[in-house]
């Protein structure tokens, strides 16, 4: 009889523990400041970019992109397209094929889910503002 | 004798599952893999070639939110190296001051240390459209820094959240009781604005 009641308690206690971590797997849970950018990829039949800034923060600091080369403060707000990476603007003056991988790789930046919109994912702005807002 | 050693047992065992399972979620709520991300597909060949950021991020100095990473004392220590330039001409700015602000407000005084700063960013990141570059001169507001303005361009996005509001409001006023921050020193010398 104890027995039976301790499965019981047991089984409760692992189904709620179980329920917990089902209730995450919904949930986007990238990386804190991943950048989706999908200003013409869903239109052109590609995925849409993703830029993880925890990647690229490890090997270069923040104001070599955000100062030399340009890019504001803003996702979705560079104008960026294939012709200025290609030129060497934005992106481009790395990812080259000598600095990192070069633009024949489509697929390792074009990554994210078709229709994922343009946003910073896990930030304040994300959580708080409705969507509509975040759009301008 | 016999039934309290099985039930010992059997307790021993529930246990372990049970610390399995917590440790898994306490590693999955840390870095998840990209494949089940959210914002990855999951069918991209990228996911076969990209960096997990558990790989890069689990050897760093850990935090409690954002990347879960304390970027700032990760670079001190040099467990990252990035670079601060690659154009050669690029001049590399540091510039070591620290401001005092909201120093009439509730909270704990401000203290915005320029150096930190400056390991990362460029003087012209922030100066002079996100802030003015004379001390006292820009009004501040929580509401637009939760809006994504001023501050809240990088903390709130990619540089530590606005969850941790003692972080910037580190310093206590007369007979305001400390409270609970980063274990980092504070210098003295800082400079409240006029």
């Amino acid at each position: 009889m104890f027995r039976k009641c301790l499965w019981q308690r047991v089984l409760l206690v692992l189904l709620a523990v179980a329920a917990t971590l089902a209730m995450d797997i919904d949930d986007a849970r990238a990386e804190y400041g991943d950048i989706v950018i999908n200003n013409y990829s869903d239109a052109a039949g590609m995925r849409p970019a993703i830029f993880p800034h925890w990647f690229h923060r490890v090997r270069f600091r923040c104001k070599v992109c955000h100062a030399d080369l340009g890019f504001k403060f803003k996702a979705g707000g560079n104008e960026i397209n294939m012709v200025k990476i290609i030129d060497g603007q934005y992106c481009g003056a790395c990812h080259n094929g000598e600095l990192a991988w070069s633009v024949e790789n489509c697929n390792l930046c074009h990554s994210a889910k078709p229709g994922t919109q343009t946003q910073v994912h896990e930030s304040t702005v994300q959580k708080l503002a409705p969507a509509t807002l975040q759009k301008k | 004798m016999r039934e309290s050693t099985s039930q010992a047992d059997f307790w021993r065992r529930a246990l372990v599952v049970l610390a399995l399972l917590a440790s898994a979620g306490v590693s999955g709520s840390d870095w998840e893999s990209l494949n089940k991300d959210g914002i990855h597909d999951p069918r991209s060949p990228a996911i076969q070639q990209l960096q997990q950021p558990a790989d890069a991020l689990s050897k760093l100095t850990p935090d409690t939110a954002g990347n879960m990473v304390r970027w700032v004392q990760s670079l001190e220590k040099g467990e990252i190296n990035p670079r601060a330039n690659i154009r050669p001409d690029t001049k590399i700015r540091v510039y070591d001051s620290d401001v005092l602000l909201n120093l009439k407000g509730g909270m704990p005084i401000v203290r915005f240390p320029h150096r930190q700063h400056t390991l990362w960013l460029d003087c012209v990141n922030c100066h002079d459209q996100l802030f003015k570059a004379e001390a006292g001169a820009t009004k501040f507001s929580m509401l637009k820094i939760l809006e994504g303005e001023q501050c809240g361009v990088c903390h709130g996005a990619v540089s530590f959240p606005l969850t941790e509001c003692f972080r910037c409001h580190s310093v206590a006023r007369p007979g305001q009781a400390p409270r609970p921050s980063l274990p980092i020193a504070i210098p003295s010398g800082a400079v409240p604005p006029k």
